[in-house]
């Protein structure tokens, strides 16, 4: 069975809390907060102001620039602010605040089940739907979708990778959406085929969702889809962009600034293509997502189809509430998701679920000196050696830190996870990551101005 | 309901795995070389590892509490380890206080003088027992006559380690009874008589992911790479396996490969560097054990790679993902 090349570790999956949940519709938001910046990029323009009227599905803010993505009221109502509020790690950030009223549309969307296969556009016109319809990154990278489809001069698209994997523990949302929602997913893949003009597709799903490979590939049979599906290895970070391309295409993504369309290879999420599906096929914009709501102390974790900016703590509440004493809500996966003050703040584009860990779980491991096991170095999945970056990093040495290679790290967590000596190593290579790519970005301007 | 909100940045989930329970693997992985040598020498092993393992665990609890400080760090386990590979590397028959001068060395000197656990550039057990060699080298060189608790077993070698018969021209390896090598009934070290013992140590090891095969492969196939060389050199014959079968199973091959040159903080941090650690080990050993003054390299070996780790982990870098770009 296929996997990446280098490093990896095997984390306990835990899927089995919520990967039987068939995913539930929940109840809308009286009101919803939402973020102006909820993709990577530059935020978008607020196009509505206090009092105004909004319908659901209707655009409220526009793409600034290129690098950017629309956003669009998730419900129908009366915009009530357009304010700086806190998000989940509690820092202020623009968002539009909307009080529902009813539950109105857009005339243009098309709220039928009936699936529509037959798409007779062509790649601008789908590119520039996908980008009206604000699409980024379900994955939780949420990099706007329309900018992977626009391939830059001189690259040639070879292979679309759908991202199917799910190699963050606890996560079901991408699982159950292939399970129920796997005939329109598979029509999005198409569409995406046609956008970026490329003959193959695979979707990349680990071996721990049997149930969902075999439903792709009984649809591929039926429906006579020119889609492939590739089970790989149950291995951590299998779900990495780069990773995954390694492991079905066998060709490795360059180090920084290279891209995966270096290779030929454009990967999209899984949530993504039936996002691409309902946009190009039925008007929708991206307003809802498939969240799961889980954790070992959590009473009845769910799959939830979810408005944007519903409240976290509605998830929490319907999952039958928070366990008593120190709890640590997460807004992701336990490897790389990030840990919530406010659980009041809004699910956004990005949040494929929310795990809650609770007493000793909660807590990170004791601490003690480095033993150099060398278990760090045999996990990093690119090739690293995170004690020598954590040991550079805590005194500061940004230029052998560059020299060591650390823009290379993905910031996956395999090293932090895999220490017996309960080390912080990712703390100190994502401060020491942040610190020389600004050295380098300062750098690359110096040299601009120069030049001029 | 008040609710306590745990906020770091990610990972939060953690590896069963900790510093404690990796030693108290290799404690496991120790066990049936320690019954073997009961068997065959009866219960003062006992003596000796119930001596060397408290006077290891006393030494690193009196210099952390009086002259380190800091936070106790008995828990870790791996003073035991080094009192129990110390007492691997003595002879049963061995008084009590050269046994305490060995911890004293190991821990006091060649552990805790450069800050305990993760910064001794050397292996602490070897450094007190290439001491001890070197200082007592009569009590360290006379082995017990072997007394099994069980069964019968024909003494070939009472009293002289195969390797050393063959240094002074008693015993050619023609003679050696491999079997009896294999199986731990050949005088030598306490914890280094059987070889069947000690892979079964190491093939837990590595089941438990506490240790990779690359040190172990590399120092035992070097060895028996470099014994087969010389014996091709020599005009071959039986001499071609004999060679490197008879130097696999002698002496501290086996405890080396396995349980001295694996140790976490004085080997190197990548797999390619690894082997050439090991490679290094494998090599030393056998030119000192042919060309050399003492019958036994592979201390001497482990401790000089010991000091070539450093280097070896400033030029041997792992495989960067993305650098040898494969086009398919």
């Amino acid at each position: 069975m296929k996997t990446f090349p280098i490093g990896g570790v095997h984390p306990s999956d835990n899927k089995k809390w919520s990967c039987t949940k068939a995913i539930e519709t929940l109840a809308l938001p009286d009101v919803v907060n939402i973020p102006l910046g909820q993709h990577i990029g530059a935020p978008a323009t607020a196009k509505v102001a206090k009092g105004d009227k909004v319908l659901t599905g209707q655009l409220i803010a526009e793409a600034t620039g290129f690098m950017s993505a629309n956003i669009h009221s998730p419900i129908s109502g009366t915009v009530t602010a357009v304010d700086l509020q806190p998000n989940g790690q509690g820092l202020r950030q623009m968002m539009i605040t909307i009080k529902r009223e009813g539950d109105e549309w857009m005339p243009e969307i098309d709220r039928s089940k009936e699936l529509k296969r037959e798409c007779a556009l062509d790649s601008a016109a789908i590119i520039s739907k996908i980008k009206d319809a604000g699409i980024v990154g379900m994955g939780g990278a949420t990099f706007p979708t329309h900018v992977k489809l626009s391939i830059p001069n001189g690259c040639k698209a070879e292979f679309l990778i759908i991202n199917g994997v799910e190699c963050e523990p606890y996560l079901t949302s991408d699982h159950r959406t292939m399970l129920e929602r796997g005939e329109e997913l598979l029509v999005g893949v198409e569409i995406l085929k046609k956008a970026l003009n490329v003959e193959k597709a695979i979707i990349g799903v680990e071996n721990n969702k049997p149930d969902a490979i075999a439903n792709l590939n009984n649809i591929i049979t039926k429906g006579k889809f020119a889609v492939e599906v590739e089970p790989l290895k149950v291995q951590y970070p299998q779900g990495g962009e780069k990773q995954l391309i390694a492991a079905i295409t066998g060709r490795e993504v360059p180090p920084p600034p290279g891209l995966p369309i270096h290779v030929g290879a454009v990967v999209c999420n899984a949530s993504t293509a039936l996002a691409v599906y309902e946009a190009v096929q039925k008007n929708k914009p991206l307003i809802e997502r498939v969240v799961t709501i889980t954790g070992k102390a959590v009473k009845e974790p769910r799959n939830l189809l979810t408005r944007m900016g519903t409240p976290i703590s509605a998830l929490i509440e319907l999952a039958g509430g928070l366990p008593e004493g120190d709890v640590k809500v997460v807004n992701g996966g336990p490897m790389m998701g990030r840990a919530m003050v406010n659980i009041d703040s809004p699910v956004t584009k990005g949040c494929s679920g929310i795990t809650v860990f609770s007493g000793g779980d909660a807590h990170r491991v004791p601490t003690s000196e480095c033993i150099k096991c060398a278990k760090c170095v045999e996990a990093c999945p690119m090739g690293l050696e995170p004690y020598l970056l954590q040991r550079l990093a805590s005194k500061q040495m940004w230029a052998e830190m560059e020299v060591e290679r650390i823009p290379d790290c993905i910031e996956c967590g395999c090293c932090q996870y895999t220490c017996p000596a309960g080390i912080a190593l990712l703390d100190y290579v994502r401060l020491g990551k942040q610190t020389v790519m600004g050295i380098i970005r300062a750098r690359a301007a110096a040299a601009a101005a120069a030049k001029k | 309901m008040a609710n306590k909100f745990i906020v770091a940045p990610a990972p939060h989930m953690h590896n069963p795995h900790s510093t404690q329970s990796l030693m108290r693997d290799v404690i496991v992985a120790l066990m049936p070389a320690l019954l073997v040598s009961i068997a065959v020498y009866g219960l003062s092993v006992l003596y000796v590892t119930a001596v060397a393992v408290a006077s290891c665990v006393l030494v690193e609890f009196l210099v952390q509490k009086y002259l380190l400080g800091g936070a106790p760090t008995l828990g870790n386990l791996s003073a035991v380890v080094t009192g129990l590979l110390l007492a691997f590397n003595l002879p049963a028959n061995i008084p009590w206080w050269i046994i305490v001068i060995g911890a004293v060395v190991a821990i006091g000197v060649a552990k805790m003088t450069f800050g305990g656990l993760g910064h001794n550039p050397f292996n602490p057990a070897l450094v007190g027992r290439v001491f001890l060699l070197i200082a007592y080298p009569v009590q360290m060189t006379s082995f017990p006559e072997i007394k099994p608790l069980v069964g019968g077993v024909a003494d070939a070698f009472s009293g002289a380690t195969p390797l050393a018969a063959i240094k002074s021209g008693a015993m050619s390896v023609a003679d050696a009874d491999l079997m009896n090598m294999f199986g731990g009934f050949a005088a030598g070290s306490m914890g280094e008589l059987s070889a069947a013992a000690l892979l079964l140590g190491g093939l837990y090891m590595i089941w438990r992911r506490v240790i990779t095969w690359h040190i172990p492969v590399s120092v035992l196939g070097s060895m028996a790479a470099f014994a087969f060389v010389v014996a091709l050199a020599q005009g071959g014959g039986a001499e071609l396996y004999a060679l490197p079968a008879f130097h696999l199973l002698a002496g501290g091959a086996m405890l080396g490969a396995i349980f001295m040159a694996t140790d976490y903080v004085t080997s190197p941090m990548t797999p390619k560097g690894m082997v050439i650690y090991g490679i290094g080990i494998g090599v030393i050993t056998m030119v000192i054990r042919l060309w050399g003054a003492y019958p036994e390299g592979m201390s001497f070996a482990i401790l000089l790679m010991n000091a070539v780790t450093p280097l070896i982990n400033k030029y041997v870098k792992p495989r960067r993902f993305g650098l040898t770009t494969t086009k398919k």
